[in-house]
């Protein structure tokens, strides 16, 4: 049946267009639910060895984590007075880039924008591993890892509950609360997709499978209403969730006296910021994801140009909040204030406050002009560089607020060690291993709501309304 | 044996041998449709021949489908609600519970009722448990998991999750007569009609 499905000839990709012109709903069923569904022996020989590497990097941070437990945090740079390192700088991080993901699924489908819908797939299963990643640091950098649980309000023999006027301990709930939250989310969407990996299945362990897992999902008008309400209401939640997360992980720093971290300005910066490092790091690895899979006609050129869009205004808010910073440490008067605003410009970190300026200010600019927007080369080189002055910000603003102490006497310098580097990258290993399974085993793009972008598309070239027989003989009768 | 996940491929179940001479008692017609238009109607005409028991089934969701089935108002928006609430109550009661009732600490002179410091897992606590509300209360609302339903019986229907489109007339609905609601899906249209056994 599945092999007389003739696959339609498709013209060129309008770059302002979001989906090809020609796509079907038998067409797009078979390319979306075909990419997991190959079999063991026709796996692509480019994912089996970019498996491998992410699995090498995954052994690096296994052995990281493993001489951790057994040495303890001395074996990291970190010492008074900068007893925040790598291993905070990176949990800010990596949580920052999991909240363009909950920014494209909920957000977004709020606000009605279509074109969310081939990429938030794939953005949602980034946020679930970013957020693996960025939850691990948190836990390793106590000084006892092994007693994380003493955070969790449970009645114990000490007879103690946690400190709830502590952000870190707000921190706790609030990343457990995104990563439960964020994962129900990307798991509804999937159930009516492995339903139509069941329908589509020849394998009958695989079909049993998928049948499994798909819940016994049928279709009915009136389950995807509930399903539509449910969707909605999750994306409802999820977006103060979004924002009230990365405003709790800036109160870790707000809340704080350190000069530098005191500033009110930091939760919507902060959120601002996350978007930022998110979707530069979505740029960053849909390029070749697309490119790999052949997926050229339903992410398109006008995705990119949208997600640079958004890339160049969350920059700006971001180099906004620079500049409020700034005027804070001269406007208050505060001695502390502005002396820290002087080592930032000309201390002995200078360097890395000029090197965040060029990664998020300067280059991010060339995306007013729609050519830079529409190449590449060009958005994977802004992607990569606003992944790093992310990393940047996040050093300058614990690393340099943290060595001034406000004796000169304590005043320190921070040197990462090799187990601080090999942490870092590992978590690479971490993020890329989730994300091969990912799109070896579930669809990268959500195969439902491309039907029904496709179901629009025919529509809108008849009449608008639901009258009648709009579309009709718009959708080619496929073969049975 | 009944694949209880999925219905066997229709074109190797016709060629095997029939099972008994007893039909299997009927579920009712169900009508193949070419696209979301086409099912609209075809629902919207069935709700006006009075037709009750009806299901439509669809690759994706089909605005005002459901409402044209005479489903009208649902219950998962009070469950998100009240889940909802229940998890902020919960979230601060917890607070308040452990920190100022069991063990009062006085930490750097702060009040011995710092509320305002309650909020933010307040607030996360609300959101969980109203996102539990949502999944679970849609989940199971919809009576899922089941994994054998009579609809699954019919010929073509994994092309359900896929590209075609159906609408279901269940034999126990008090117009269905099989001529006539046959003849009635015929007028609508209906490219393939069947009849689905229990």
């Amino acid at each position: 049946m599945a092999q007389s499905l003739k696959r339609p000839a498709l013209g060129p990709v309008d770059p302002d267009a979001l989906l090809a012109p020609g796509l079907t709903n038998t067409e797009v069923s078979r390319k979306l639910a075909g990419i997991p569904m190959i079999g063991p022996r026709k796996t692509p020989l480019g994912w089996l060895t970019g498996f491998a590497f992410a699995l090498l990097l995954l052994m690096v941070y296994l052995t990281a984590v493993a001489w951790l437990l057994i040495q303890g945090v001395g074996i990291w740079g970190i010492n008074v007075p900068i007893g925040w390192g790598m291993d905070i700088i990176n949990f800010v991080w990596w949580i920052g880039i999991g909240h363009a993901g909950t920014l494209i699924s909920a957000i977004l489908l709020l606000l009605r924008q279509k074109w969310r819908t081939s990429i938030n797939r794939f953005a949602e299963a980034m946020t679930l591993f970013a957020v693996a990643c960025a939850g691990v640091y948190p836990i390793l950098h106590l000084g006892r890892p092994y007693l994380f649980y003493w955070m969790l309000p449970y009645p114990s023999s000490l007879g103690m509950w946690p400190q709830y006027q502590s952000p870190l301990e707000w921190d706790v709930f609030a990343i457990s609360t995104y990563a439960t939250v964020s994962l129900l989310f990307w798991l509804v969407g999937l159930i009516p997709d492995i339903a139509t990996m069941r329908d589509r299945s020849t394998n009958p362990i695989m079909r049993f499978f998928w049948g499994f897992f798909a819940l016994g999902w049928r279709g009915s008008a009136k389950h995807w209403h509930r399903y539509e309400l449910a969707s909605l209401l999750l994306a409802g939640l999820s977006t103060p969730l979004v924002v009230s997360v990365h405003t709790i992980v800036s109160f870790d720093f707000a809340i704080g006296q350190v000069p530098g971290w005191h500033a009110t300005i930091f939760p919507p910066y902060f959120v601002a910021g996350a978007v930022f490092a998110g979707f530069a790091m979505v740029m960053l690895l849909m390029i070749p994801v697309r490119k790999f899979y052949g997926l050229e006609q339903y992410i398109t050129m006008k995705h990119f140009d949208l997600m640079a869009k958004v890339t160049l205004a969350t920059g700006l808010i971001v180099v906004f909040g620079y500049a409020m910073e700034a005027f804070f440490a001269w406007f208050s008067g505060n001695q502390y204030e502005s002396f820290l605003l002087n080592m930032r410009l000309f201390g002995p970190y200078a360097w890395s406050y000029y090197a965040l300026l060029l990664c998020n200010f300067l280059i991010p600019q060339v995306f007013w002009f729609k050519w830079a927007r529409q190449s590449i080369p060009v958005l994977l080189f802004v992607s990569l560089v606003v992944s790093i002055g992310m990393w940047l910000e996040r050093f300058v603003i614990i690393v340099v607020s943290l060595s001034r102490d406000f004796i000169p006497s304590s005043w320190g310098y921070y040197n990462p060690t090799i187990w601080d580097w090999l942490l870092y990258l590992g978590s690479f290993g971490l993020f890329f291993t989730f994300l091969f399974l990912f799109s070896r085993f579930v669809p990268m793009i959500s195969i439902f709501e491309m039907r029904m972008l496709v179901n629009e598309q025919e529509g809108s070239g008849h009449a608008d309304t639901h009258g009648a027989g709009a579309g009709t003989g718009a959708q080619p009768a496929a073969a049975d | 044996m009944q694949n209880i996940f999925r219905r066997r491929n229709p074109v190797r179940s016709a060629t095997a041998v029939p099972r008994a001479a007893v039909p299997a008692p009927l579920y009712g017609l169900i009508g193949e449709f070419r696209d979301a238009d086409a099912l609209l109607h075809a629902a919207e005409a069935a709700e006006a021949a009075g037709f009750t028991k009806l299901d439509a089934f669809s690759p994706f969701p089909i605005e005002e489908l459901a409402e044209k089935l005479g489903h009208k108002r649902d219950l998962l928006p009070a469950i998100v609600l009240t889940s909802g609430l229940a998890g902020a109550a919960g979230g601060f009661g917890l607070q308040w519970l452990t920190q100022v009732v069991d063990y009062p600490l006085v930490v750097f002179g702060r009040p011995p009722f710092p509320w305002p410091a309650y909020i933010p897992i307040t607030f996360e606590m609300g959101i969980l448990f109203a996102a539990f509300g949502a999944v679970f209360g849609m989940v199971l609302l919809n009576g899922l998991p089941q994994h054998y339903h009579p609809v699954f019986n019919a010929p073509n229907f994994d092309r359900a999750s896929q590209d075609k489109f159906f609408l279901v007339v269940e034999a126990n609905d008090p117009k269905f007569d099989i001529n006539r609601t046959r003849e009635f899906l015929l007028a609508q249209h209906a490219t393939v009609i069947n009849e689905v056994q229990q």
